[in-house]
């Protein structure tokens, strides 16, 4: 962990509700995929944890989705705008578990670490496969971007929209040829992925955190190996720890 | 060259700041941020004599200048601190530190406290009877002068160290709190705890924390703390720790001249991680600004 201030590059919307923010500044505290920030924002007494997409030597990309008056508060910042930020937090993806060919899923803005570990297998060498899900098609962002890496996911919108029509876990139901399973999004989704899963697997989950970094034990779930916290141990539990 | 040394309960410190129970761990996370050394000291995580899991999510709610949290005492357990918390922690600090014990019944208070006071580590014994997250323990020994008194009694027959007894402000009267734990033997209050709150979430229309209520803290309930403190101050001649909301060295100040010897800093960890370290170096410019040359010399000033 570090603690630093980050200057905004960018800070944009992709869809009504979900933004893409650029931070630059200090990002040697990130060890891999699936880590997050904790931005510290004026008004606001708590500060806002926020998975990470992707990373650099100096720059930091977030989306974010508005959801109350703090993240609603965030899309007024501006490029030059400089925020507190507190790096290198939490437990990310483990790739060497992966094997040749990961099924990826994630669900609305769970997207953002499955992109940032779907670079980072694909530098590995290896090809994984990807289910992205979202409500509607209005929803849907940063397909490009996974396109742009020579993939095609399989897109899904609740209300059939956009791609096909149905959640991750329809797209999901023909698969076995998969290696290992990462997901990320809603708690309904991840259950209902674990039940169809057939291979080991990894979930980053939420939770409302006090610090971000382990030491006020507000975001603590049980776990099959005891009391886990989410900012610490997690957000990537393997999914064998987990207890639904 | 000002003094920043004070002497809680016969044990000296270095500066008066304390990081406060469950905001600090076990210290090994700051620990890792800046050296702890520089605090006078800190109180670890509340201990209990079983391991507990604490209260289901959600635990943690955001308001206007601070946060409710209801994590119900999370702990692995006297015995997991004694033979696992407290080795790796004499690896980062070398200072006394405070033990913070939590329980559900007399019995089990003393027992936890007669096998912490064992520890050499441990400077001083923080009774906490005062937690308002957890159901028939904690908060409802300290709302009772006469339980706050046996609690004291059954400690201080099975320990020879310091004992410090955590008060909540949830009470009509806690001076009186304060002065029956005086007369039972206890060595030192400090104060306050959490007070009691809610939110609502809205797209729910329910309670926002599982457990339907939790302590707040932050730099809201600093005026409540340092009205309480200078209550309590008025009504024992033994040291009081002042704790609630202190997020600077001009608010250290405040609690001394209320008639704090030391205090504890709580919330601000959690926002700041450095703001312990922060506040004890910002301490020498804020006591020369009012011209404050010995701290020990202000403690209770404001009377």
């Amino acid at each position: 962990m570090k603690q630093g201030i980050f200057t905004i590059g960018e800070n944009r919307p992709l869809t009504g509700d979900v933004y893409e923010m650029t931070l630059l500044g200090d990002c040697s505290a990130f060890t891999g995929p699936g880590q997050f920030l904790n931005l510290r924002l004026e008004g606001k007494f708590l500060r806002r944890p926020i998975s990470v997409c992707s990373y650099e030597a100096e720059r930091v990309t977030i989306l974010y989705k508005i959801l109350g008056s703090g993240t609603a508060g965030m899309t007024a910042l501006r490029p030059g705008d400089r925020l507190d930020v507190l790096t290198g937090l939490g437990k990310g993806f483990d790739t060497a578990k992966s094997g040749p060919a990961p099924l990826l899923v994630a669900g609305g803005v769970g997207l953002p670490p499955i992109y940032g570990l779907c670079r980072t297998l694909l530098a590995e060498g290896k090809r994984p496969a990807v289910i992205l899900g979202f409500n509607r098609a209005a929803d849907i962002f940063y397909l490009d971007k996974f396109e742009a890496l020579g993939l095609a996911p399989v897109l899904c919108t609740a209300d059939g929209s956009g791609g096909q029509r149905g959640l991750v876990t329809d797209a999901m139901a023909g698969l076995d040829d998969y290696t290992y399973l990462y997901a990320c999004g809603p708690t309904a989704m991840l259950r209902g992925i674990d039940a169809l899963a057939r291979t080991g697997g990894q979930y980053s989950l939420e939770a409302r955190m006090g610090c971000g970094f382990g030491a006020c034990m507000g975001c603590t779930i049980e776990t099959r190996s005891g009391p886990r916290r989410v900012c610490r141990e997690g957000p990537v539990f393997d999914r064998e720890e987990l207890l639904w | 060259m000002v003094n920043t040394a004070v002497n809680l309960c016969g044990v000296g410190l270095d500066n008066p700041v304390l990081a406060a129970s469950g905001t600090f761990g076990y210290g090994y996370e700051f620990a890792e941020l800046y050296d702890i050394n520089c605090l006078g000291s800190f109180s670890f995580k509340g201990t209990t004599s079983q391991a507990r899991t604490g209260n289901p999510q959600p635990r943690i709610a955001e308001c206007a200048q601070g946060m409710l949290n209801a994590v119900g005492l999370q702990n692995p357990g006297v015995e997991a601190v004694i033979n696992q918390e407290l080795p790796r922690l004499a690896q980062v600090f070398h200072k006394p530190v405070m033990a913070n014990v939590s329980g559900f019944s007399i019995e089990e208070y003393a027992e936890t406290c007669r096998l912490l006071d064992a520890q050499p580590q441990v400077g001083w014994l923080e009774v906490n009877i005062s937690c308002p997250n957890v159901h028939g323990g904690g908060m409802s020994f300290g709302a009772d002068p006469a339980l706050a008194a046996q609690v004291v009694r059954a400690v201080k027959a099975v320990t020879t160290k310091p004992v410090i007894m955590k008060l909540s402000p949830n009470v009509t009267d806690i001076a009186a709190i304060a002065r029956a734990c005086e007369e039972a033997g206890a060595d030192g209050v400090s104060l306050i705890n959490t007070l009691l709150g809610m939110r609502i979430d809205l797209k729910r229309k329910r309670p926002l924390l599982a457990n339907t209520t939790g302590g707040l803290s932050g730099p809201a309930v600093f005026s409540v703390a340092l009205r309480m403190v200078y209550a309590v101050y008025e009504a024992v001649s033994i040291p009081i720790v002042g704790v609630g909301g202190i997020s600077s060295a001009e608010d250290v100040l405040e609690m001394l001249l209320a008639g704090a010897t030391a205090v504890e800093i709580g919330a601000a960890n959690l926002v700041n991680p450095y703001a312990c370290r922060d506040i004890i170096a910002a301490l020498p410019e804020a006591m020369e600004k009012y011209g404050i040359q010995n701290l020990t010399d202000i403690i209770g000033g404001a009377h």
